[in-house]
């Protein structure tokens, strides 16, 4: 069976700089694997080559086997592949509900004339959507500030928000860059929850990148680790915890933490 | 003297206190009232005053040339339009939230086009006292859907289109020259093709394809423009502008720098107004939609938008496209309107005009683009005695918005019909002041 998502070869250069280097990776159905490594690695690098932000300089990927090199960031979301950022990349002047709707955009068959007179098509589908979003809002706790303007959100909340808003794309695979980065404890231990009961309830595949070594041993299956953009070791929480290399590459004192 | 001056603000708050939940039914019959009230004694009161006659516009142009009268225009505007309107509004309060209630129960196009009945016959009636008031009233109309197209480009958009008075320029001449060709015995063009008595009714299809040149034009504009992100939008705009209006300075046979006259008079108030309705109605609708959303997901970050499966150059080319449609539909009206056209009206004046309404009512708002463009043209023809001054208030007044709220007066905010139609009802809370005060 061939697998969900598959890398293969992956290389890329900014310039002169090899970023990622003969990347493979190959996941699937409702698997969680997690991507480590120190800064400037090239974790958001090999993110933003699979969801089509750059273009590979070489190699093959493939989405249920049909191939995604070259095709624009929309597609390749449209396709299946939800994503949030490190930085957060929300809408500044939207409301939390109104992130959320606009994942469903490439759900959307209504056309342009019921978006200009309001069909009566266009009205059950907005309600749809909403409905929809109102869901994905309860599951990532964010529904109570349905109606608040993002930036108005404390920061834990907004990381939410950019959960529900990739969720709502109805991805096979999600990918989660770093979503406890610059979060409190308390926070922490939601977002952990939270990314467990999106996985129980939608059981999509998820590969998520972080740093904080207790997130990724907790909810990854398998684990990548990347060093200069290249794949040093692979494997489950406990032979990466163990590995040697990894350890004098990256985790060092965190392991014993 | 704290004591009492409380005690105004007090009596102040208390009765507008009354006006809070008058329905928009009541104030707009208010205002047909007042209209009917100036009609029958409107000149009669104004000479009782002192005034010649009744004021064009508010008093404003009497107060700036005859200061003395300004106590005149005051008590004018007072009695016959502030003192009915209030009356009415309060008088009728009850019943009328009864009705809007019941007219609810009904699909909300009849509740709608019930208030809007009312607000055109309060605007007929009160631009049937002159030509000029009849004209500010018409202009106004056109300004609110040229300042709507421009604000899904600048505002929902967020990019910064200076192209409009181009648009405006493509959908009036087109306009003009199909209405005249076709419907307009004797012209430029020689006889007409087809009976002018069918002109009227094929008037919307000639605002149409005005509308549709101009969108044309706008691919020429946004292809260069949207491959790139940044200021290339801005540039390519403005040079756009330029090039429509010397292309039409050179073309002979629609008048060149004389411009063109002799456009049929199909352009009364009911279709202005008609047009006007369902421009806002229509950008209302997409706005509002997931797909109006989009356009707003990419202002604020497009690589998001993009991953969130909106394709975004198709988003921007089809707002672009749409706004540019309303501008010359906005063009062909305003061509009809004066039934005379000329390429320096769509220069960068007319330019500074809509931007100055887009920006003053507010960016993203419906409403705000709606009170930009009544609030603007209103205030520019106030001002008109005052000449020259006029364009120095002008641009102080826009600064000082400027200043203190950057993306204008109403600025994204939800322009909720339904809501706006809705009964209104005491709250709970006043209820329970009036209980705990008594
Ligand atoms: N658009 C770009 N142009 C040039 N160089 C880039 C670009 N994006 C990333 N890089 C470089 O590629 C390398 C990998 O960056 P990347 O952001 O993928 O690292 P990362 O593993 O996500 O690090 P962090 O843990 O800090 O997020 C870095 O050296 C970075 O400076
Ligand atoms: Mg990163």
């Amino acid at each position: 069976m061939m697998p969900l998502l598959q890398v293969e070869n992956m290389t890329h250069f900014f310039g002169g700089l090899r970023a990622v280097h003969d990347y493979n990776l190959s996941i699937e159905k409702g698997e969680v694997r997690g991507l480590i490594g120190p800064n400037g690695a090239g974790k958001t690098t090999i993110f933003n080559l699979i969801t089509g932000v750059y273009k590979p300089s070489e190699g093959k990927l493939a989405l249920d086997g049909a191939s995604i090199v070259g095709l624009q960031p929309h597609q390749i979301a449209s396709m299946g592949i939800g994503r949030t950022f490190q930085n957060l990349r929300l809408w500044r002047h939207m409301t939390v509900l109104e992130h959320v709707r606009l994942g469903r955009y490439s759900k959307i068959t209504y056309g342009l004339v019921g978006a200009f007179l309001g069909t009566p098509q266009r009205h059950r589908e907005e309600a749809e959507i909403e409905a929809h979003a109102m869901r994905l809002m309860k599951l990532t706790h964010t529904d109570r500030f349905a109606n608040t303007v993002v930036t108005n959100l404390p920061y834990g909340v907004q990381r939410r928000v950019e959960l529900a808003r990739a969720l709502a794309t109805e991805p096979k695979i999600l990918f989660l860059d770093e979503p406890t980065a610059g979060m409190n404890p308390e926070e922490l231990i939601d977002m952990m929850n939270i990314v467990r009961e999106v996985h129980k309830e939608l059981g999509m595949a998820i590969f998520l990148i972080e740093h904080r070594m207790k997130v990724v041993m907790d909810l990854c299956e398998r684990i990548q680790t990347l060093v200069f953009g290249e794949v040093i070791a692979e494997g489950a929480p406990e032979e990466i915890r163990n590995n040697p290399q990894v350890i004098d590459a990256y985790l060092g004192k965190e392991v014993e933490a | 003297m704290t004591s009492s001056k409380s005690g105004v603000r007090q009596w102040v708050s208390k009765t507008w206190e009354q006006f809070t939940t008058v329905p928009m039914l009541g104030w707009l019959l208010g205002a047909l009232v007042a209209a009917i009230l100036e009609n029958l004694v409107g000149n009669t009161f104004a000479r009782l005053v002192g005034m010649s006659k009744a004021p064009v516009l508010f008093g404003f142009d009497i107060a700036l040339k005859t200061p003395l009268l300004i106590p005149s225009a005051i008590c004018y505007v007072l009695v016959i339009y502030l003192l009915p309107v209030f009356i009415v509004a309060r008088a009728l309060r009850d019943p009328l939230n009864k009705l809007a209630a019941a007219l609810l129960k009904y699909p909300i196009v009849v509740s709608a086009i019930v208030h809007l009945g009312v607000l055109y016959a309060a605007l007929h009636i009160w631009s049937s006292l002159n030509d000029y008031r009849a004209l500010v009233v018409k202009l106004i109309l056109i300004a609110v859907i040229l300042t709507l197209s421009l604000n899904v480009v600048n505002g929902y958009m967020g990019e910064f289109s200076c192209s409009h008075p181009g648009f405006m320029a493509l959908g009036a001449y087109t306009a003009s020259v199909l209405s005249v060709l076709f419907f307009v015995d004797g012209s430029v063009f020689g006889d007409a093709l087809l009976p002018p008595a069918i002109g009227p009714f094929i008037f919307p299809l000639i605002l149409i394809l005005g509308g549709a040149v101009a969108a044309l034009g706008a691919i020429l504009v946004a292809v260069p423009s949207f491959r790139t992100r940044g200021d290339y939008l801005a540039i390519i705009s403005l040079a756009f502008m330029f090039i429509v209006k010397s292309l039409i300075e050179n073309l002979e046979i629609v008048g060149g720098p004389r411009g063109f006259r002799g456009q049929p008079d199909w352009a009364n108030l009911p279709t202005v107004f008609a047009w006007t309705v369902i421009s806002v109605w229509i950008i209302n609708n997409f706005v509002r939609s997931t797909m109006g959303k989009a356009l707003c997901a990419v202002r604020d970050g497009e690589l998001a938008a993009s991953s969130m499966t909106v394709n975004t150059s198709k988003t921007k080319m089809i707002a672009f496209l749409f706004g540019a449609f309303w501008a010359g539909v906005a063009g062909g009206l305003f061509a009809h309107v004066l039934r005379y056209v000329n390429p320096s009206t769509f220069g960068v004046q007319k330019l500074a005009e809509v931007l100055a309404m887009v920006y003053f009512g507010g960016l993203n708002s419906v409403v705000g683009s709606i009170f930009g463009a009544v609030g603007f043209t209103l205030l520019s023809e106030a001002l008109r005695a005052l000449e020259l001054y006029k364009w120095i208030i002008i641009p102080v007044l826009l600064i000082l918005v400027m200043i203190y709220r950057p993306t204008g007066l109403i600025a994204f905010r939800e322009f909720d019909v339904s809501a706006m139609l809705q009964p209104k009802h005491k709250k709970e809370k006043e209820v329970d002041d009036a209980a705990a005060s008594s």
